[in-house]
């Protein structure tokens, strides 16, 4: 795991700027640096060894000299890719996965890509063909970002490392604003910064001078939802899940240097580190965050799983102020703006394992996109069993079920659960009728624009172009693939891999890997049928079938309680830090231009004098303080000085 | 002289627009359509209409037939303040 740089043109300077655009994600890659400089081609590197620790520096050259790559990620299936090189009579000279890639381009070119089981990113410079190649994995762990000036291509793991070339400046973009105001998230390949673009994942950039494409080279399907399952028996079904699964954390064990594992105390990570604590010798090092605030806190099964694995397990307390505490970093890693603050215990998390001596953890994380764990899933059955008996008392009392830990809704009358979850509202055949309600409620927090913002978003529509990205064959899978597919397409890379995911992880050189995005597990569950998924409101049956004999009981039965932190509370009250009051200030607001400055100062006060706020506010707030910590840390815009004037 | 509805509408505007007056709010539009409220404002709203009106609410009370709009709202508090005048 690391991060790279570099450009495809003529520029002046070549090796000065490499240098600066690799120090500024040095944190990526702590333990060596290097440089390829050509009069029109360059790379830089930052390297966290992994894999190949003595023979593995980056960039790194074929035998002939023609091809030069820079990679950022593993390939966990590069001992497999490597036997099959050796048979057709390659030789290798390092032990390394990143020669693994080079031998196979060198072959194949980019169609080697789907032979890759990994998690990467990497741009290799093909001299004999004058063209740069620039690949990302199949689900979105690894970042790449690019931008064009002056006729040359610059691109770099994370932005900061663009905002080095001369010219790039920070601007946000109005649309990505929207679009995190609506759907968490920016769609690919736009960014929180305006011309600068992310290259989406399982995708391939071929850059010569004065040329450009980009093609996808997989895409998640599905079924037809009349189509005959192929998969019917269910205990076959968890044996072979538990077979790929146990594959993808052996592949992902492979490094060396040792491999520990996060444990939420949830069913995901805890099957995962079970798995792996088979998998290793020594004892495996567990690591949690744990909070003060009860509605968060799963210590309890933290500790009961740690405890039943026999772990060396460590935790990290998320304390009152703690998230407020990091929040500017957790932004400035993040590189956009976020409406939660998630991230940011998961920052601290990071910092943990680095403490502990650790480059490299497993996480649950995809588990619930994969196979179908979220509550948006389960709520979105129920809204469509109230929607056919629109006026039936005891459908909505369903919504109660869901959720237990939101005690507002608890308390809710059956007519107002109906009304807010829009039961029978929504257009049965609505490609977004899933999401709708988490949509629409999101972008309730865009009262807060401005009216210059409003203007310059022309009644743009975030929910409708997220439609017009859809595939399709969309609208013949069933609806629970439906709704899997927009968070496997746009959630899981917009926010949970970059905002919860690479970046805090990284932000501390951490390397995450993720054995439910393993690509044959993920086509595997694709293929199976829903209700094995979701079972009645039972969410991830069939993982839990797989997981049933290796979790204490109570992990493997327990209903997903949804990874939350403290939001707006986290910041008001007593002891509320300087740079929040800054960042909020009216005149900070009016400076930045973005929001309504009054209505950002009631809302700020309503947040401080009623601690309990709805979804709404907390997003709001969060949203607000983020973008203008971005507008800060990017743009240069000093709120301070904003407040004095 | 102020009436309910007035009443009815600073108050949301106030808490639920946070101030923002250019929003144009029917006195018919829905609250929740149009995501001005969502599950915890419900009980703001209950909140207000008790302590401003002194009017006590019951949970069967706690519908969006008496509490989703302007018009609905100021209708409902009516009702009860003229039954307990009554």
């Amino acid at each position: 795991m690391c991060g790279f740089g570099g450009y495809l043109g003529s520029i002046r300077d070549a090796e000065a700027l490499l240098a600066r655009m690799i120090a500024a994600i040095a944190h990526r890659g702590p333990d060596e640096q290097g440089k390829f400089v050509t009069p029109d081609a360059g790379l830089g590197h930052a390297r966290l060894s992994v894999i190949g620790i003595g023979d593995g520096q980056q960039p790194m050259f074929d035998v002939s000299g023609n091809l030069t790559i820079a990679f950022n990620g593993e390939i966990f299936n590069y001992l497999e890719l490597r036997e099959g090189l050796i048979a057709k009579g390659r030789r290798f000279r390092t032990s390394s996965d990143t020669e693994v890639i080079l031998h196979l381009y060198d072959e194949m070119g980019e169609d080697c890509l789907p032979l890759l089981n990994g998690d990467f990113a990497f741009a290799i410079w093909d001299n004999r063909r004058r063209r740069m190649v620039l690949a990302r994995d199949r689900m979105g762990v690894r970042p790449l970002f690019y931008t064009n000036k002056d006729g040359v291509l610059y691109f770099a793991s994370e932005i900061k490392a663009l905002m080095k070339v001369p010219g790039v400046s920070a601007e946000i973009d109005p649309i990505a604003l929207d679009q995190i105001f609506t759907l968490w998230a920016p769609i690919a390949p736009r960014t929180a910064f305006r011309n600068i673009h992310e290259l989406e994942p399982a995708s391939v950039m071929i850059a010569t001078q004065g040329q450009v494409t980009v093609k996808r080279y997989w895409h998640l399907d599905y079924p037809h939802r009349d189509a005959p399952s192929t998969v019917t028996n269910e205990g076959d079904a968890a044996e072979e899940l538990q077979a790929l699964l146990t594959d993808a954390v052996r592949l992902r064990m492979r490094a060396d240097v040792p491999v520990g594992s996060y444990l939420s105390g949830g069913l995901d990570s805890s099957l995962v580190s079970a798995l792996a604590a088979g998998m290793t010798p020594r004892k495996l090092q567990t690591f949690s965050v744990t909070f003060d605030s009860a509605e968060h806190d799963e210590s309890a099964f933290q500790t009961e799983m740690a405890s039943a694995l026999g772990t060396h397990h460590r935790t990290i307390a998320c304390r009152a102020g703690d998230i407020a505490g990091v929040f500017p970093e957790v932004i400035r890693f993040a590189e956009r703006p976020i409406i939660r603050t998630a991230p940011a215990p998961l920052y601290k998390l990071s910092g943990l394992v680095r403490q502990a001596g650790l480059k490299v953890v497993l996480t649950g994380e995809g588990a619930d996109e994969v196979f179908a764990g979220y509550d948006v899933f389960k709520e979105a059955r129920v809204r469509r069993f109230c929607g056919r008996q629109p006026a039936s008392r005891m459908r909505p009392q369903l919504f109660r079920r869901l959720y237990p830990y939101l005690p507002g809704l608890q308390q809710q009358s059956v007519e107002y659960l109906a009304a807010f979850f829009g039961a029978g509202n929504t257009a049965l055949d609505d490609p977004l009728f899933s999401h709708r309600p988490r949509f629409k409620t999101t972008a309730a927090a865009k009262i807060f624009f401005s009216g210059d913002l409003r203007a310059t978003l022309k009644g743009y529509d975030a929910a409708e172009d997220l439609v017009s990205q859809l595939p399709q064959a969309f609208s013949l899978w069933h609806p629970l693939h439906q709704g899997q597919y927009l968070d496997t397409r746009f959630l899981l890379p917009g926010y949970i891999l970059s905002s919860q995911g690479d970046r805090m992880a990284m932000a501390h050189g951490i390397e995450g890997r993720f054995p439910f995005l393993d690509p044959r597990l993920v086509a595997f569950a694709a293929r199976l049928p829903p209700e094995m998924k979701l079972k009645g409101l039972v969410e991830k049956h069939i993982l839990r079938k797989a997981a049933k004999h290796l979790l204490p009981t109570p992990i493997w039965e327990r209903t997903k309680q949804p990874y939350r932190a403290p939001d707006a509370s986290s910041f008001v009250g007593a002891g509320e830090l300087d740079y929040v009051r800054d960042c909020l200030s009216e005149a900070s607001i009016a400076a930045g231009g973005l929001f309504n400055a009054k209505a950002v100062a009631n809302l700020h006060e309503k947040c401080r004098t009623q601690p309990v706020s709805g979804f709404r506010d907390n997003a709001a707030f969060v949203g607000i303080l983020s973008t203008q910590l971005w507008q800060r840390n990017f743009t240069g815009q000093e709120v301070g000085a904003a407040r004095a004037a | 002289m102020v009436t309910i509805k007035d009443k009815v509408r600073t108050f949301i505007v106030d808490n639920f627009l946070f101030g923002d007056t250019s929003y144009q709010l029917a006195d018919t539009d829905s609250l929740i359509e149009n995501d001005i409220i969502d599950s915890t404002a419900v009980l703001e709203l209950v909140a207000f209409i008790e302590d401003d009106f002194g009017i006590a609410i019951v949970d069967s009370d706690v519908v969006p037939a008496n509490l989703d709009s302007i018009e609905r709202l100021s209708s409902f508090i009516s009702a009860r303040a003229k039954a307990r005048a009554a």
